[in-house]
């Protein structure tokens, strides 16, 4: 107990905040960015749903070193957009916070995309043109009317997305690559401190980690559950 | 205040061919399910996109198909009522009123606007419930009410009593026809309860399979439609091909008779109708008797249906008597029945490529 107590006290706690940062602004991110997608393939023609949907969601499917394989390939320094982006703009992505958030967004951003996506489909059609006819702009349905009866929906894929987001290992660490205080996010501490046989610190942070997610899951079940009350079983 | 609409627009499985005028007051659209009704009024209040033709709505073209013209639904001023009203269940009462007024773009006269249309449904007090914590008949009060709000130059209706228990409907029914009195605008009902239709609008089009016949006032569907298919949407349900004779009678193969009728004798014809509840018992020298045995006799909540066979024919016809005439007419029986001559409606088979079958 006593071990543990000091292990605390002394714990590097950059970790929990580079990982709780990463998790919400790539959130945010994946937010607006899947629910524009969404609606967007939500709109496109059979065939073209079919390929571009497959593009999207694609990194769900990947193993996440092949993002962080595509993503070094783009980012790099020694890649045209990379050092385009670096000497014109200033921006560096390899090794830095931007190189976490990217990658747990890109990681992420399929659950976002694919949720948003059901939860539109589902919309009663009848309420958009409802909106329509009643001289609403499209952007005003889109907000106070789609969005809304889409709830449910878009909030869970909203914490899945977070959950992912904050987890995020094998993108963030050939993209970001973990640099103490900077880039090293929780999951990066665990593999690390288990490479040094340190079981006990992994074990404390798999426990906040699994703490935080296990929270998120249950929590997004209690609120699903409250919204869908008419919900069969069967 | 006109409306004219002439669209085409396919579907699959078939092709909806729609083309009629509608004036001020109330123009039903009457077919069975499936015959385009509700799609003709999407297609008006622009929510959906025919392929060819023109609607125009008091001289403004709302969209013609040559002229590349396809007012969005925002801009047509065309109100719509949905079958299942389409509240915005996360909106309040008020909120989905507001809806109905975002073109006003002023708070201040926007909330007059509101509370006077919320006055004149009686919804006060209801303001902050959502729609789930209203009753059937005060959902549709609320769509009623952010439909007019908006102050629509032509108001659709698609089946709006459909959602509604039967009790309900009556009361509903007689308050929607207030309200429609009340408007000064093309009204337009969509239906397929020929009681509906009947009791609430002035004029009525005909739909089948997606085409639409002639536009005729409602009172002369009922009493005298021109057309098989006008006869069997109106509900008769004995309709048998016919031939004129020369002696201005009508010869009726299927159920092997002649019989008396009214109209001039050049009227062309190819069908008659004859509705259930005029045929009666009656004796054997009565004009238009036709002697049948009874097939069928069924007990219904107000009167006794008999299915009779004419004596001599193939066709069966439908009768609908009181029970009191009926009491001792029973399956198997014979006996004489008149289908009054005033009762012989003259009907003509419209070139539709679909026709209805012949009852």
């Amino acid at each position: 107990m006593q071990e543990i107590w000091d292990i605390l006290k002394h714990l590097d706690y950059s970790p929990l905040w580079i990982s709780l940062k990463t998790g919400l602004v790539a959130t945010v991110l994946c937010f607006f960015l899947g629910v524009w997608t969404a609606r967007c393939v939500m709109h496109m023609g059979k065939r073209a749903k079919a390929f571009v949907d497959g593009i999207l969601t694609l990194p769900m499917v990947l193993p996440p070193t092949v993002a962080g394989f595509f993503l070094l390939l783009i980012f790099s320094l020694r890649r045209p957009i990379g050092s385009f982006l670096y000497e014109e703009l200033s921006i560096k992505v390899v090794q830095t916070w931007l190189g976490c958030v990217l990658a747990a967004s890109v990681i992420a951003f399929p659950l976002m995309y694919r949720n948003a996506r059901a939860a539109f489909e589902q919309v009663d059609i009848e309420l958009v043109y409802a909106g329509r006819t009643l001289g609403m702009s499209e952007r005003a349905i889109f907000w106070r009317v789609v969005l809304p009866s889409a709830g449910p929906g878009v909030v869970s894929g909203t914490i899945l997305t977070f959950a992912r987001a904050l987890g995020e290992y094998g993108a963030t660490s050939m993209l970001a690559g973990n640099i103490a205080g900077k880039t090293g996010t929780i999951s990066q501490r665990i593999a690390m401190v288990i490479q040094n046989g340190d079981y006990l610190t992994a074990g404390l942070w798999v426990a906040v980690i699994l703490l935080i997610s296990f929270g998120i899951v249950v929590l997004m079940n209690i609120f699903a559950d409250s919204k869908l009350m008419n919900v069969k079983k069967w | 205040m006109a409306l004219s609409v002439n669209l085409i627009k396919r579907l699959p499985g078939f092709t909806l061919n729609v083309s009629f005028a509608a004036e001020a007051g109330v123009t039903a659209l009457l077919g069975a399910s499936g015959s385009g009704k509700s799609m003709t009024l999407r297609c008006i209040a622009g929510v959906e996109k025919p392929d060819e033709g023109s609607i125009v709505l008091d001289g403004r073209v709302l969209y013609d198909s040559r002229r590349g013209i396809d007012l969005p639904p925002q801009n047509r001023k065309v109100g719509y009522l949905f079958q299942r009203y389409a509240l915005f269940p996360n909106m309040t009462v008020r909120q989905n009123i507001d809806a109905g007024l975002s073109l006003v773009r002023d708070a201040l006269a926007r909330k007059d606007r509101r509370e006077s249309w919320i006055t004149r449904f009686h919804l006060e007090g209801l303001e902050e419930h959502f729609p789930r914590e209203l009753s059937g008949g005060q959902m549709q009060r609320v769509a009623l009410c952010r439909m007019l709000a908006g102050e629509p130059e032509a108001i659709l209706l698609d089946e709006p009593f459909a959602a509604l228990d039967s009790f309900l409907r009556w009361q509903m029914e007689a308050e929607v026809r207030q309200t429609l009195a009340a408007f000064s605008g093309v009204a337009l009902l969509v239906s397929h309860d020929r009681g509906e239709v009947y009791r609430m609008s002035e004029r009525v089009c005909v739909l089948n399979a997606g085409m639409s016949e002639p536009v005729m006032p409602t009172r002369e569907l009922f009493e005298r439609p021109q057309t098989l298919q006008a006869a069997l949407i109106s509900g008769c349900k004995n309709c048998a091909s016919a031939k004129r004779m020369e002696t201005g009678r009508v010869q009726v193969p299927d159920w092997n008779a002649i019989l008396a009728c009214e109209g001039t004798a050049d009227q062309p014809v190819t069908h008659i109708g004859v509705r259930a509840h005029w045929i009666v018992p009656c004796e054997a020298d009565a004009e238009n008797a036709v002697f049948c045995r009874i097939l069928d006799a069924q007990e219904d909540v107000f009167t006794r249906n008999l299915t009779l066979l004419p004596a001599g024919g193939t066709g069966t016809i439908r009768a609908e008597l009181s029970k009191e005439a009926a009491r001792s007419l029973t399956a198997g029986n014979e006996a004489w029945f008149c289908l009054p001559r005033r009762a012989v409606m003259l009907l003509m088979e419209t070139d539709s490529r679909s026709a209805a079958p012949h009852g």
